[in-house]
């Protein structure tokens, strides 16, 4: 087999995350060592820089690389209705309770990726009829991906499972009625995403800049160390107003976080949680 | 004693795919209730369906089988099982990490990356087994293991329902034992006394 490529050592991540810091103000030291090495290598592979020496004097050299850099380590795999029955519940119980209190719900997608997520979440306030009360923040730290999340464009391949988790969520429509098909690509109606705004966002860095009834953050702390998801995990519960919910991903827990005791758990197999001290 | 064996293991991994239920559920059936190094199944699977395998799994184990959060803490003796849609890797530090990274020969979980990531942090004191299946994935995560001084047993070709997945191991690195399921469980058991009277 071809694997000719030296492991790459724990003292070399080190090396580079302080240069990232350094230079470019991204804090990559505390990201879960074993996805972390493995998306390091697919940047060495992906372009031919033979060990991570050479990555980093490209970094220390080369600026525009760096988004690029991002772009690649970072996680965008995704799917719309992703856990149909996440979903289900969000509009048969989650929303519901929100809308019950007020006549508004502000929401933040934490790690949005390609936006897959945002636009489910637009379909189901839409056929519930409340699309019109809901706020919207959808937020990446990889600014390439924002783009395509905001351009709400997708193979149209893609849309073969993402119609069967519709229909496991049972929806009330079907998927076609959201999107135009054209050049092999299903274009979301943009007025599906009207009460969205997109922005770039560090979740490790980046400061509390708002208050939300509900945030989806599903599958975005699992690239990270027990220490930064406590810390991201802080910044989470600050960004919620109280009796708001949080959403993480299916086989993601709270319960070794060390504010766990400021939540309950509304739904446990959904990983759906509700802040009950500020 | 039949096979080269020391105490000195920590952890086993197993992989498999189209064919390896009724072997996995057979060693599963068999494996000492209180045998003591934690185990890391990594099945193909169907991706949308999160519920029953475990069920499946456990109606003749005498282990309990779970799926693991993000960052649990690795039990003693503990069975674990890749959850559906999630990779399931090892972690230094002694705990599991879950990623929804691309597949990995079209899979997700995939047995390269539970077996790679086992290998780095158990290096020579992990275990790999791998039953029968329609690819290759696991055979890079077998060259892994034997590259860190692991110990490598694939499931007889011969007995394997599908066996493209062990021949595909055994042609990528050297294996140290090929073995019928009867002999895998023989070989667990062997490994489990040298536990015992330690």
């Amino acid at each position: 087999m071809d694997d000719l490529s030296p492991d790459i050592e724990i003292t070399e991540l080190r090396r580079l995350t302080q240069v990232i810091k350094d230079k470019y103000d991204y804090d990559f030291k505390d990201y879960a060592m074993s996805s972390f090495k493995r998306r390091i290598k697919r940047v060495l592979d992906l372009y031919k820089f033979k060990n991570v020496d050479k990555l980093i004097s490209v970094l220390e050299n080369n600026a525009d690389f760096f988004d690029e850099f991002v772009s690649e380590i970072t996680v965008n795999v995704t799917e719309m209705f992703r856990d149909p029955t996440f979903w289900k519940i969000l509009k048969e119980q989650i929303i519901p309770n929100i809308l019950l209190n007020h006549n508004k719900i502000t929401i933040w997608h934490a790690g949005c990726s390609s936006g897959e997520e945002v636009v489910t979440m637009c379909m189901v306030l839409d056929e519930m009829g409340v699309l019109d009360k809901a706020k919207i923040i959808a937020t990446d730290i990889d600014t390439a991906i924002i783009n395509k999340a905001k351009n709400a464009t997708y193979p149209i391949k893609n849309m073969d499972v993402n119609s069967k988790n519709y229909a496991r969520y049972q929806g009330t429509r079907s998927l076609e009625y959201y999107y135009k098909e054209a050049n092999g690509e299903a274009i979301i109606h943009k007025s599906l995403l009207e009460n969205v705004s997109y922005r770039k966002h560090d979740l490790v860095q980046g400061v509390v800049f708002s208050k939300f009834d509900l945030i989806l953050c599903r599958n975005v702390m699992i690239y990270f160390n027990q220490t930064l998801q406590n810390h991201v995990l802080n910044k989470l519960h600050e960004s919620l107003f109280k009796y708001g919910y949080l959403a993480i991903g299916s086989k993601e827990s709270l319960i070794w976080c060390e504010i766990a005791n400021k939540f309950i758990v509304v739904n446990n197999e959904e990983k759906i949680y509700k802040k009950v001290k500020d | 004693m039949r096979y080269n064996l020391s105490n000195k293991y920590k952890a086993i991994v197993i992989g498999g795919s189209a064919g390896s239920f009724q072997g996995i559920t057979q060693i599963l059936a068999n494996v000492p209730k209180d045998f003591p190094l934690p185990m890391f199944l990594c099945l193909h699977r169907l991706k949308h369906v999160r519920h029953g395998f475990v069920e499946a799994l456990s109606i003749k184990s005498n282990k309990v089988i779970a799926e693991p959060f993000d960052k649990e803490t690795i039990k003693r003796g503990a069975v674990y099982l890749a959850p559906a849609n999630y990779h399931m890797c090892l972690e230094l530090g002694n705990t599991v990490a879950l990623s929804t990274e691309e597949l990995v020969n079209n899979s997700r979980p995939a047995i390269d990356l539970t077996f790679e990531s086992a290998s780095y942090v158990y290096r020579d004191k992990l275990i790999g087994i791998l039953l029968s299946g329609a690819n290759k994935d696991g055979a890079y995560g077998m060259m892994k293991i034997k590259q860190r001084d692991g110990l490598t047993i694939v499931q007889d070709p011969k007995e394997s329902m599908i066996n493209a997945m062990p021949n595909a191991a055994l042609a990528a690195t050297k294996i140290d034992y090929t073995l019928n399921v009867t002999q895998i469980i023989d070989f667990l058991y062997e490994l489990d006394k040298l536990y015992k009277t330690a």
